[in-house]
C-alpha cells in the first residue's frame, strides 16, 4: 500500500473530490518568479522596517513577470514574507489593479465618474465595446485585451480618458481611440505602453543606507493591541 | 477680477523637462533644504507654523500644528499622501509627475523638522508615469547626496522609500493608508487608539502629510514663513493648486493665491475657466471633490477661501471644482457620485456599505423611469440613517469620513431640484440627452 503522502492511498470514489482539490491548491509548476524577479522582490523587501510592507509592491512585480498574480506567485510571495497565500490573495483582492484572474496584454481602464461622465465618458465607452467586442469585465478571446469601467483617474483635464497597461489618454473620441488601438497593434506605442503589469520601468538603485542592522523587532501595532 | 500671482509648486511647469534633476538644480532646487539643515529643527517648525499652510490633502488641517502633536518616541515615521482619488482631483498628480524632486526636497525638510530618518512617499498605483519619474528622482536625489547618509555632508540622514499602491480610494484616509502601507486590507482604523500621531505605521507615532503640502516646503524655508502668509487672507494662507473640470471651455489645474480668486473667476476669467462649454448655463458646481455639497449661481462670488466655503456649507476640500450646466441631469450627476462611494466603501461599517448600495439602486431605477415617487423621500430616508441629520458638517457612524460623505451630492441634487427627480418619475423617462462627447470643445 502507498503512504497518504503519494495521493494515491486517497483515490477511492468518496475521496476523489478531496484530491481534485489537494491536486488544484498546489501551486503549479509554471508562472513563479524569475530569478532575476525574486533578486528584485528581496531587494524591495530590504527597503521596509517590517517584511509585510513589501506585499503590494511584490504583487506589483509579480504582475509585471505574468500580467497578473499566478497562484505560484501568490504561494511565492507569501514564501517571502511569512504569511500564508491566503493572506496574500485576500489582501490582493481588496485592490483593483491586482489581478487575480490572467487579464489580456492590453488592460483597458475607461474613466466613467463624473467630470469624465459630463465630457461623454459613457458614450466613449460604448464605442470602445463596439470596437473591442467586449463588456467592461470581459477580454477578448485573443487575450489582447481586457476593459474595465474605472473610477477616477485623476486626469479630468484631459477628459474622457482612458488607461491603457496605466498610461494615459486623452480627451478621446471612438475614432481616436480606433486609431490608437492600430498604432498600439503596430508597435508603434511601444516606448509609452509597456507590457501588461509593468508598473514601472524604473528601479530602485540604492538599498536602505540609514537602518542597516536595526530594522528588526520593531514593536508591532497589531502586537501592542493583542491583535491577531 | 483675476490677478496672477507668483507660482511656488508649478513654478516649474512651463519647461518640459521639469522632472529632472538638471532643471530642478537649475531653478534653486534643494537650496531650500540646504538652508533648513542649516537651521535648528525647532526653527524650521516655527517658519511652517508661521506660514500657517493648511494641509492640502482635503480636511485643511494646519500642517505646523499637526507636527506638534507627533508624539516623542524613538521611532517615528513620515508618510507622504500621494493617493489622490477624489474625483475630479488632479494636482497632486501634477506635481508627482512634473516635479518630484520638489515633492523630495519639501518630505526631507519636514523629515528634518520632525526628527524623523524614515520616510515613504505613497503614490496611488494609477500613477505609473508618476511612480517611475519620482522613483528616478528618488535615485538622483540618493546620487546627489540629498537623501541616504549624511545629507549634504551634515549629520542628518533619512531614507525614502517611494511606495506604489493599487488601486483603492479608501487608501487616500490616513489610517487607511498607513494599513495599506503594511501590506494589508485598505481598512481604515479606529480613533482612538489610532491616531496617527500616537500610533500610526508599525505602531509608532507617523505623521502623515499631503503632497501639495510637501511641495509648498522649500518655497517657505527660502522665502520665510512670513511671505507665505502675506499671500491669502487670514488662515488661507499662500497659493493653492485648484483642479477645474466639467463643463468648462479651458479645464486644467490652475494655482491661485487663496481668498483673492472668487469661483466666478475660476469658472469664467478669460485666463481661467473661459466659461461654460458652449456658453450653456451654470446649474451647479461642486466646490472641493464629489464628497462636498454643492453650490449654485448664488455662491460664484465666494472667494476661494478655506472658511468662506466652509461658512457657506460645504469644504474647498481636495479643490477641485467640477462645473454641472444646464443640460446635466442633476440625477445621473448623484447617481454616478453614489456608484463611486458604493464600489470605493471598504465594507467595514454597515451605514456606508448597504446605505451607499440602496443608494445607488434607488438613484438608478429613477434615472432609468422606473421610480416611485417616494423614492425622493426614502434617499433622504437613507442618507439620514448614513449620517443623520444629514447636516454639514455630517455626522459621523461610521469608522471614517467616506460613509458621512455619500448624501453630500444626493441631498444638495434633492433639495434644490426636487422637481428634477419627481418629473423624472412622472415621465418615466430621464428628460434629458445623454452626455456627448466634448472631444474637441475644449481649448
Amino acid at each position: 500500500m502507498k503512504s497518504i503522502g503519494d495521493g494515491v492511498f486517497l483515490m477511492t470514489e468518496n475521496n476523489k473530490y478531496i484530491s481534485e482539490m489537494l491536486k488544484r491548491s498546489a501551486p503549479s509548476a509554471e508562472g513563479g518568479f524569475s530569478e532575476e524577479g525574486l533578486q528584485r522582490a528581496q531587494a524591495l523587501i530590504a527597503l521596509y522596517p517590517q517584511k509585510r510592507s513589501a506585499l503590494i509592491p511584490l504583487c506589483h512585480l509579480a504582475q509585471g513577470e505574468h500580467g497578473w498574480l499566478t497562484e505560484h506567485c501568490i504561494a511565492e510571495i507569501a514564501d517571502l514574507l511569512d504569511l500564508s497565500p491566503a493572506e496574500v490573495s485576500g489582501t490582493a483582492s481588496f485592490y483593483d489593479m491586482l489581478h487575480l484572474e490572467p487579464v489580456g496584454n492590453y488592460v483597458i481602464s475607461v474613466c466613467t465618474n463624473i467630470a469624465c461622465m459630463l465630457a461623454g465618458a459613457y458614450e466613449l465607452l460604448e464605442g470602445i465595446e463596439e470596437s473591442l467586442g467586449i463588456r467592461p469585465g470581459q477580454t477578448t478571446e485573443d487575450m489582447r485585451f481586457t476593459l474595465e469601467e474605472a473610477e477616477c483617474l485623476g486626469a479630468c483635464d484631459t477628459a474622457p480618458c482612458i488607461q491603457i497597461n496605466s498610461r494615459f489618454f486623452g480627451p478621446l473620441d471612438k475614432a481616436a481611440f480606433d486609431k490608437l488601438i492600430t498604432e498600439l497593434a503596430a508597435g508603434a506605442l511601444a516606448g509609452i505602453v509597456p507590457p501588461h503589469g509593468v508598473l514601472s520601468r524604473v528601479e530602485r538603485a540604492f538599498s536602505a543606507s540609514v537602518h542597516d542592522g536595526k530594522k528588526a523587532d520593531r514593536t508591532d501595532a497589531d502586537q501592542t493591541l493583542g491583535r491577531k | 477680477m483675476f490677478n496672477p500671482t507668483e507660482s511656488i509648486v508649478t513654478k516649474r511647469m512651463e519647461f518640459a523637462d521639469s522632472y529632472t534633476l538638471e532643471r530642478f538644480l537649475a531653478t534653486g532646487g534643494y537650496e531650500g533644504l540646504k538652508k533648513a539643515i542649516s537651521m535648528p529643527r525647532e526653527q524650521v517648525q516655527d517658519e511652517v507654523m508661521k506660514a500657517s499652510l493648511l494641509g492640502r490633502g482635503g480636511a485643511g488641517f494646519p500642517a505646523g500644528r499637526k507636527w506638534s502633536m507627533l508624539r516623542k518616541a524613538e521611532t517615528s515615521y513620515l508618510v507622504i499622501n500621494g493617493d489622490e482619488s477624489e474625483p475630479a482631483t488632479f494636482k497632486d498628480h501634477l506635481l508627482i509627475e512634473r516635479d518630484p524632486h520638489q515633492l523630495i526636497e519639501g518630505t526631507l525638510i519636514a523629515a528634518y523638522a520632525l526628527g524623523v530618518t524614515q520616510a515613504f512617499i505613497f503614490v496611488r498605483g494609477e500613477f505609473a508615469l508618476g511612480i517611475e519619474r519620482l522613483t528616478a528622482a528618488c535615485n538622483e536625489a540618493y546620487s546627489h547626496g540629498a537623501v541616504g547618509k549624511n545629507i549634504f555632508g551634515s549629520d542628518f540622514s533619512v531614507d525614502l522609500v517611494v511606495h506604489p499602491g493599487a488601486g483603492a480610494y479608501i487608501c487616500g484616509e490616513e489610517t487607511s493608508l498607513i494599513e495599506s502601507l503594511e501590506g494589508k486590507r485598505g481598512f481604515p482604523r479606529i480613533k482612538p487608539p489610532y491616531f496617527p500621531a500616537v500610533m500610526g505605521l508599525y505602531g509608532e507615532p507617523t505623521v502623515v502629510n499631503n503632497v501639495e503640502t510637501m511641495s509648498n516646503l522649500p518655497w517657505i524655508i527660502l522665502n520665510g514663513g512670513e511671505a507665505f502668509a502675506a499671500l491669502g487672507q487670514g488662515s488661507s494662507a499662500g497659493t493653492r493648486l485648484f483642479a477645474l473640470s466639467g463643463r468648462v471651455k479651458h479645464p486644467g489645474w490652475y494655482e491661485l493665491e487663496m481668498s483673492k480668486t472668487t469661483f466666478r473667476d475660476l469658472i469664467y476669467d478669460k485666463n481661467l475657466g473661459q466659461g461654460i462649454t458652449e456658453d450653456k448655463k451654470i446649474k451647479a458646481f461642486i466646490p472641493g471633490g464629489v464628497s462636498a455639497p454643492w453650490f449654485f449661481e448664488e455662491h460664484l462670488d465666494l472667494g476661494l477661501d478655506q472658511d468662506a466655503v466652509a461658512k457657506a456649507g460645504s469644504m474647498l476640500g481636495s479643490g477641485s471644482v467640477v462645473v454641472m450646466d444646464e443640460t446635466t441631469c442633476v440625477v445621473r450627476a448623484a447617481w454616478r457620485i453614489t456608484r463611486f462611494f458604493y464600489r470605493e466603501s471598504c465594507g467595514q461599517c454597515t451605514p456606508c456599505r448597504e446605505g451607499s448600495g440602496w443608494l445607488e439602486k434607488i438613484l438608478r431605477r429613477i434615472e432609468e423611469g422606473s421610480g416611485r415617487p417616494e423614492d425622493i423621500d426614502l434617499l433622504m430616508d437613507v442618507c439620514d440613517s448614513i449620517a443623520p441629520g444629514v447636516t454639514w458638517p455630517p455626522q459621523q457612524t461610521t469608522i471614517c469620513v467616506l460613509g458621512p460623505s455619500i448624501p453630500s451630492s444626493i441631498a444638495s441634487a434633492i433639495r434644490r431640484f426636487r422637481d428634477e427627480f419627481s418629473e423624472h418619475i412622472e415621465l418615466g423617462h430621464c428628460p434629458f440627452e445623454a452626455d456627448h462627447l466634448l472631444v474637441g470643445a475644449h481649448q
